[in-house]
């Protein structure tokens, strides 16, 4: 179709190959992608309490995958990416209420984000395996 | 006349604006995000104490009263919050023919997931 040519050839803006990430703009694209990656650790969610809910050889398989080095890895990183949405959350409901929309505060708030999703996540893990050891 | 809305009386009157209900979208996305907060911070605390415990144990925390009611709440807001997410993210990205199928699908799979989920836990709440 000679439409969809035409449409090709438009320039776009922002360009995103030429365009310098910036704080703002990385961690408004993170907090999309950490949604979805939240979604689909709640598909897991339920998953985990249908086998509960099944019986104890259903909920034993379940918990070999989430014990497995594999399975870890994917709750580690989901831990991060549920951390990252959440206080991303509490960044955006601030904004929606009017605050934080001078330049020095959306970069303070934005590498704040950074430093206590991080530190959440690493804090949930060293007491999680400290109580489970 | 001093205008206390930025849209015109005839544009109200005939509804004009965001979609007639984008505003609608954008409050209960916010209300969901705010009930989330409680929500998923005693899910993480609970499922931290609870690292480690054998099937049984599981069980009759899930069948506490208070654990119960918490993650259906918990069920209802998440899959809320995520179907409103998602529905922006295909509402941006996705374009052609399969727009509207997509956006049903997901819409579906997440009350089917909610339901699931729900079922579940009162499944274990009011079982022997």
């Amino acid at each position: 179709m000679s439409g969809s040519n035409i449409e090709r050839s438009r320039p776009q803006s922002p360009n995103i190959q030429i365009y310098r990430p910036q704080l703002t703009s990385v961690l408004s694209i993170a907090n999309r992608i950490t949604g979805v990656v939240s979604s689909i650790a709640a598909i897991g969610l339920v998953a985990w309490l249908v086998a509960a809910a099944t019986g104890p050889n259903a909920y034993a398989a379940v918990q070999s995958v989430l014990a497995s080095t594999f399975g870890q890895i994917v709750l580690f990183g989901a831990t991060f990416a549920f951390f990252l949405h959440f206080c991303g959350g509490i960044r955006h409901v601030a904004w929606d209420a009017g605050y934080g929309f001078e330049l020095r505060a959306i970069y303070a708030s934005g590498w704040a984000v950074v430093a206590v999703s991080v530190v959440l996540t690493v804090a949930t893990w060293i007491v999680a395996l400290f109580m489970a050891g | 006349m001093a205008q206390k809305h930025t849209r015109s009386p005839l544009g109200r009157a005939i509804w004009l604006g965001s979609a007639k209900e984008g505003v609608e979208h954008w409050w209960r996305q916010r209300v969901m995000a705010v009930a989330l907060v409680p929500l998923t911070l005693w899910f993480v605390a609970s499922i931290i104490t609870h690292r480690g415990s054998d099937y049984t144990v599981v069980i009759a925390w899930l069948k506490t009263p208070l654990a119960t009611l918490m993650m259906v709440l918990l069920l209802i807001a998440l899959f809320y919050h995520t179907a409103l997410g998602l529905q922006v993210i295909i509402e941006d990205y996705v374009h052609s023919t399969i727009k509207i199928p997509t956006l049903v699908l997901m819409r579906l799979g997440c009350f089917a997931l909610a339901a699931a989920g729900i079922l579940a836990v009162l499944r274990i709440a009011l079982g022997g």
